[in-house]
């Protein structure tokens, strides 16, 4: 480990009680912060002194802390996830951050993603998206073909693992000024374009993946690229391209 | 109750082809009349939903995350398990099932074994079916690594993300049913209690933690697919939410939990950092194929290290000493995890750990010889000539990316060190628990029409669960076991019609979960939940983690039983009921894992040997090694609630062993 040392810090946190009510910043002097702490460590620091000043502690999204569930989802300092690239919020050390600093910690802005409580936001539109051709429909049987009897170009199958990385998050919709989803649809779209299992579907895919975003409240590609910097998991643009190719080329022949 | 497992009769390797055979089966217009509960959408949970879904059943499938896709089998790393033997290395279902057996340090039932090592290869047919990327080799075919305790390659694998492919995989096909309405998904719901109508498991009541309402839902079956309770340590690879509240829930309304002191300490994890620390983080057992773990062989040089006034790789060969490599010559450090993590604490309690933490606690995972081995492979294949040192470096650095990029990326991200240059250090912590809910061969609990699936149950790993093994039966029991086994018993009701929720059974259950909730929120304590967390993390992790012996476990189950009287006199929840209310959340679970904690320490002080992941001290050969009673010690532990931990009714499952032979596990 790295030598560690202890930072007080200032947050200015988006308080919100529900849905329904207006929100604001409140701000809270953090003493004593481990740089070796992880932001949400930070954060529970912060919620333990609240807790036993009888306060009401804030409410976020966070589970399996290591970067893969997809739940942390802080806008910090204008920035989804925080300062760095290719982290997610979970990983986010304080050793980014100097003594004496003051963090601005608030919830995904989007349309589609209202806030529920405080930093919490409600994502299922990712979800219905998903719902409308995120899958390959085939049924548990047992006996499918052997896995080997289809080869997969090695590039191919590369490539699509590295769409299907997505931990849906909802990254790129906050870094997005459109608010768009095209980089989280497009992983999906990508992922199965790229194999031949996805093939069958394809044309329906797209096209379905592609209305369901736009019926959610996500707003056109924005074509600056900053989903892309901003995404924990590196997916690239050239996934939005391919998703373009497909679906110019589903609507042309649909 | 006497324990009936169930298990079919004939030979072990036509038992699940003959009751598959056998059992009854729902006619596909009826299976539309019933309806299945199924809490947890992970590997288990999420197959066996989407699985019956495509059966015609109607689903309600619940998860207290906002998504399914995020149940923590996402975060599972270096592969799955299946008898392909597509490398042609003399794998064979026969291998999966001896492998397992002997990892289970032959405290698992044979028959279950067999089936899990039977359906394995399905499974990874199903997966590429349903368009999961593994990883291929360059002519397209899919790719296998080895994991501990076995000497053949067959797991698959997609980088350090397996469980994420898996799990999104299974998730498509849940979508795919949301889609149809045959799933009805209830997420960021949390099961508070089981109600059984009949004797029988009927429905769950839920907390919507949104709202904060309290729901009842009915079906004719309820199956749990909820994960594994390594929480009760706080310091755990689980996720932060991971708990063992449907499990206990479950058990307290009659299902009989298993051997629950057998908890997985995971070799290679990252060192605690401080007291701020919130969990812990897993690198995965794959990297013990390319890392190669030791520590100092002097101890001065150790304290330097410490200190941070010599650095690693200025330490000599000479002065190194692979320990696994030297106690355990033919698996070397692809040990079982139980084995390497007591070797590496052995170490550390001699004064050879390199960590700068409160308790010295740390071994290094050295990458220095695979990034050379492989430089020099690369430099060949490319046709360089005398390739510098460099260029070696260079190549082999490139592979190691290749193959664990985003769990070095992880490693530095935490850790702050860039280890393709300088070892990973690592140190054990809990990780799985193969205890669970008691299940028969057919996965239903002593619970009439209630099954627990996945890591949930105690079924199929015995006292040490094997890696990517874990991947292997959450799907196995979802996808090819519990969707066929449970016809078997929802052929009786085909004809019961819905089942009301407005009847005195789901009314009392409701009123319970609402006055035990209200008991918190209104308790005006001065403690947060937190601390009673930690404080019940440190007991069990001192007194019942790697080691263990009589003393302490008496100490423990004493010390949690009086922990568990100051949290309700003490424990502060803030906020209402009816709101979303985190901290209540944790409240509750907390409050199960201070009863489990106390069934744990009695099981492992009643089970007088060593047997995988459960070390009593006083019960181990000259050489340090697990020392099993196998006249005493041979039977599942499965305990009865009567109404407080210290009064569980302990009810024996004898196994038979009538295909392999049981002997000492050696590794050397």
């Amino acid at each position: 480990m790295s030598a560690s040392n202890n930072i007080n810090i200032t947050l200015k946190v988006w308080r919100q009680k529900n849905a329904q009510s207006k929100g604001q910043l409140e701000s809270y002097d953090l003493k004593n912060v481990s740089t070796d702490s992880s932001f949400l460590e930070m954060l529970d620091q912060l919620n333990e002194e609240l807790i036993n000043e009888g306060k009401s502690p804030v409410t976020f999204d966070h589970d399996c802390r290591e970067g893969i569930c997809g739940a942390c989802s802080l806008y910090i300092n204008g920035r989804p996830h925080g300062p760095g690239n290719r982290v997610t919020t979970c990983q986010l050390h304080m050793r980014s951050f100097k003594d004496g600093e003051t963090i601005y910690v608030e919830p995904w802005r989007a349309a589609a993603f209202p806030v529920i409580k405080d930093l919490m936001t409600d994502r299922s539109s990712f979800d219905r998206i998903q719902h409308a051709g995120g899958y390959v429909s085939v049924n548990t049987s047992g006996n499918t073909q052997d896995a080997n009897a289809l080869p997969i170009e090695k590039e191919n199958a590369d490539k699509a693992f590295d769409a299907a990385t997505c931990i849906g998050c909802g990254a790129c919709v906050a870094a997005c000024k459109n608010a768009s989803a095209s980089l989280f649809v497009a992983a999906k779209v990508s992922q199965y374009a790229l194999l031949p299992q996805g093939q069958v579907e394809a044309k329906d895919r797209v096209l379905n993946m592609v209305k369901q975003a736009q019926k959610e409240g996500f707003g056109p590609c924005s074509n600056t690229g900053a989903c892309e910097v901003e995404c924990p998991k590196g997916i690239s643009l050239e996934n939005i391209a391919r998703m373009n190719r497909e679906y110019l080329a589903a609507s042309l022949s649909k | 109750m006497s324990l009936d497992s169930k298990i079919p009769e004939g030979p072990l390797k036509d038992k699940w082809t003959n009751h598959k055979n056998n059992i009854r089966l729902v006619n596909p217009a009826n299976k539309r009349n019933i309806d299945i509960i199924v809490v947890g959408t992970g590997l288990a949970g999420g197959s066996a939903a989407a699985t019956l879904a495509e059966l015609g059943y109607n689903v309600k499938a619940f998860c207290y995350q906002d998504s399914p896709r995020r149940a923590h089998s996402i975060a599972a790393q270096g592969g799955i398990n299946a008898a392909k033997n597509y490398q042609g290395d003399g794998d064979s279902t026969y291998r999966l099932f001896y492998d397992t057996i002997k990892g289970g340090d032959y405290r698992s039932r044979e028959a279950n074994v067999y089936r899990l090592a039977e359906v394995s290869a399905n499974i990874i047919d199903q997966c590429v079916a349903q368009g999961v990327p593994f990883a291929r080799d360059y002519g397209g075919l899919l790719d296998n690594r080895s994991f501990g305790g076995v000497l053949v390659s067959r797991t698959f694998y997609a980088k350090g993300q397996t469980g994420q492919q898996l799990l999104l995989g299974a998730y498509s096909a849940m979508n795919r049913q949301i889609a149809k309405g045959k799933i009805q998904m209830y997420n960021r719901h949390e099961m508070l209690d089981v109600v059984l109508v009949d004797g029988k498991a009927r429905g769950i009541i839920a907390r919507n933690l949104v709202t904060g309402e309290i729901e009842r839902h009915s079906a004719h079956a309820v199956v749990l697919g909820s994960g594994g309770y390594g929480n009760v340590f706080f310091l755990s690879t689980n996720a932060m939410g991971s708990n063992v509240t449907a499990s206990w829930k479950a058990h307290k309304k009659g299902a009989y939990f298993a051997n629950p002191c057998y908890t997985q300490i995971h070799p290679t994890c990252i060192p605690v950092h401080g007291t701020q620390q919130s969990k812990l983080t897993l690198m995965s057992e794959s990297l013990r194929n390319d890392g190669r773990i030791w520590v100092p062989k002097k101890l001065e040089d150790a304290q330097a290290v410490r200190e941070g006034k010599l650095k690693p790789v200025d330490i000599k060969e000479e002065d190194r000493d692979y320990y696994l490599e030297r106690r355990y010559p033919s698996f070397g450090n692809l040990v079982p995890r139980d084995v390497a993590s007591r070797a590496a604490k052995e170490r550390c309690d001699a004064g050879f750990g390199v960590v700068n933490n409160d308790t010295k606690e740390g071994v290094f995972l050295d990458f220095s010889s695979a990034i050379l081995r492989y430089g020099k492979e690369e430099a060949n294949v490319k046709g360089i000539e005398n390739p510098s040192d460099e260029k070696i470096k260079e190549l082999g650095k490139k592979v190691i990316e290749n193959k664990y990029g985003n769990l070095f990326e992880m490693y530095q991200q935490i850790t702050d060190e860039n280890p393709y240059e300088t070892p990973m250090k690592i140190y054990p912590a809990v990780h799985y628990t193969m205890g669970g809910i008691w299940v028969d061969y057919n996965l239903m609990t002593t619970v009439p029409g209630l099954y627990a699936t996945g890591e949930c149950n105690f079924s199929d790993h015995g006292a040490n669960r094997l890696g990517a093994s874990a991947l292997m039966q959450g799907l196995a029991d979802g996808y090819f076991v519990l969707p066929y086994t449970i016809g078997d018993y929802l052929a009786d009701d085909i004809r019961t019609g819905p089942i009301p929720t407005d009847s005195k059974e789901f009314e009392e259950a409701e009123n319970k979960v609402t006055d035990e909730l209200n008991k918190l929120i209104n308790n005006n304590g001065s403690k947060s939940v937190d601390y009673f967390h930690k404080k019940l993390g440190l007991i069990m992790w001192n007194k019942v983690g790697m080691a263990r012996n009589e003393k302490g476990l008496k100490e423990a189950i004493q010390e949690i039983a009086e922990l568990r009287e100051e949290f309700y006199k003490d424990v502060r929840v803030p906020g209402e009921l009816n709101e979303l209310n985190q901290e209540l959340e944790k409240a509750g679970r907390v409050a199960d894992f201070l009863e489990l904690g106390e069934l744990f320490a009695r099981d492992a002080l009643e089970r007088e040997e060593s047997c995988g992941g459960h070390f009593r001290e006083e019960f181990q050969t000259e050489e340090g090694e697990a020392l099993r009673k196998d006249d005493s010690y041979t039977y599942v532990a499965a305990w009865e609630y009567t109404g407080k931990p210290s009064e569980a009714v302990l009810h024996k499952e004898d196994l038979k062993f009538e295909n392999v032979e049981l002997k000492t596990r050696s590794y050397k």
